[in-house]
């Protein structure tokens, strides 16, 4: 885990980030090592798939990190992985995280995501920046697609009335051919971190 | 799924007034061990809602809760604590259903996990 550091403000600091588990663990140590927003705190992951983030706040000491996902197969495996460690306290539950509106008490102190980038269904981003909003109490981390910031801060400060928002840092998120709208091979995403606080 | 789970989780079909809490319908209960941190019952307390937690801890057999819960209680009532933590985070609700009080409708916790997902004419 070479070149990690604690990224305090202001804004970009740059690393590469070659593979989904590096940039997962990467976020959650860069957000540990400023933040004390896991230890001991709930937490909350919109759209877990594999349960990489919920494995990672759970690992950095969450008492309860509750992972959210619409897909079964994807909970599936992330039940898979998470039994790989043993005795974390990580929840699953089903449900469509654009649905979460009515769900008024669910809440977690901090949420974790990191969401769809909104390439395919427009907008897919937004909802997820949405229900974290609605659902944490405290601190939102979630990835973007740095070509969007702009639009990201203006919907969190403006529409969201985020208490703060600011790009921790900026990462490489290589992401190989996995999905059949990929053309090449590998993809590189240049993604930003985000904290975002609720007001 | 755990009962600090079933704590925040409702009935969201539309036009659904009290679809909270969910009844649990246990058909098969599990139990871990969690770290126990008495700090954490204190930070996540004023956020339960007391009467939820209790019913569904008599259902899946941890009986012991009170009714009411005193500051004195939160801070140094030990066996308290104990029973707190263990029908919070330590009863796991593997196989059965969350029916909401509403409308009885059935979701299905399968493998430890509550789907939740609504049928169309449910949105």
């Amino acid at each position: 885990m070479q070149g990690i550091q604690p990224f305090s403000r202001p804004k970009v600091a740059l690393e590469q980030y070659p593979t989904g588990a590096e940039i997962a663990s990467r976020m959650l140590f860069t957000v540990d090592s400023v933040y004390t927003e896991f230890e001991g705190r709930t937490v909350i992951d919109l759209g877990c798939g594999t349960g990489m983030l919920s494995i990672g706040a759970a690992l950095l000491g969450s008492a309860h990190c509750l992972a959210l996902d619409i897909d079964e197969d994807a909970l599936e495996t992330a039940q898979s992985n998470v039994s790989g460690f043993e005795g974390l306290p990580v929840d699953f539950v089903r449900c469509d995280v654009g649905a979460l509106g009515m769900q008024s008490r669910l809440r977690a102190d901090t949420v974790i995501m990191n969401p769809p980038f909104g390439t395919r269904r427009k907008g897919a981003d937004m909802d997820f920046l949405r229900a974290a909003f609605q659902v944490s109490c405290g601190a939102v981390y979630s990835l973007h697609k740095s070509s969007t910031r702009a639009h990201i801060q203006r919907t969190a400060e403006k529409e969201l009335r985020a208490a703060s928002s600011e790009v921790l840092a900026q990462l490489r998120f290589d992401l190989p051919a996995s999905y059949a709208f990929h053309r090449d091979k590998v993809k590189d995403i240049e993604v930003d971190l985000w904290r975002f606080t609720v007001s | 799924m755990k009962l600090l789970t079933h704590n925040m989780l409702s009935c969201h079909i539309k036009g659904v007034k009290n679809g909270y809490p969910f009844k649990i319908d246990p058909v098969k209960i599990e139990e871990m061990d969690a770290d126990y941190d008495p700090d954490f019952l204190r930070h996540i307390y004023p956020r339960l809602e007391w009467p939820a937690l209790r019913e569904a801890a008599q259902v899946m057999g941890e009986p012991n809760l009170p009714e009411e819960v005193t500051e004195s209680m939160l801070q140094n009532d030990e066996e308290f604590l104990r029973h707190f933590h263990h029908a919070l985070l330590e009863l796991i609700l593997e196989e059965g259903a969350l029916v909401c009080p509403e409308t009885g409708r059935r979701f299905p916790v399968h493998k430890g996990v509550p789907n939740l997902l609504l049928h169309e004419d449910e949105v």
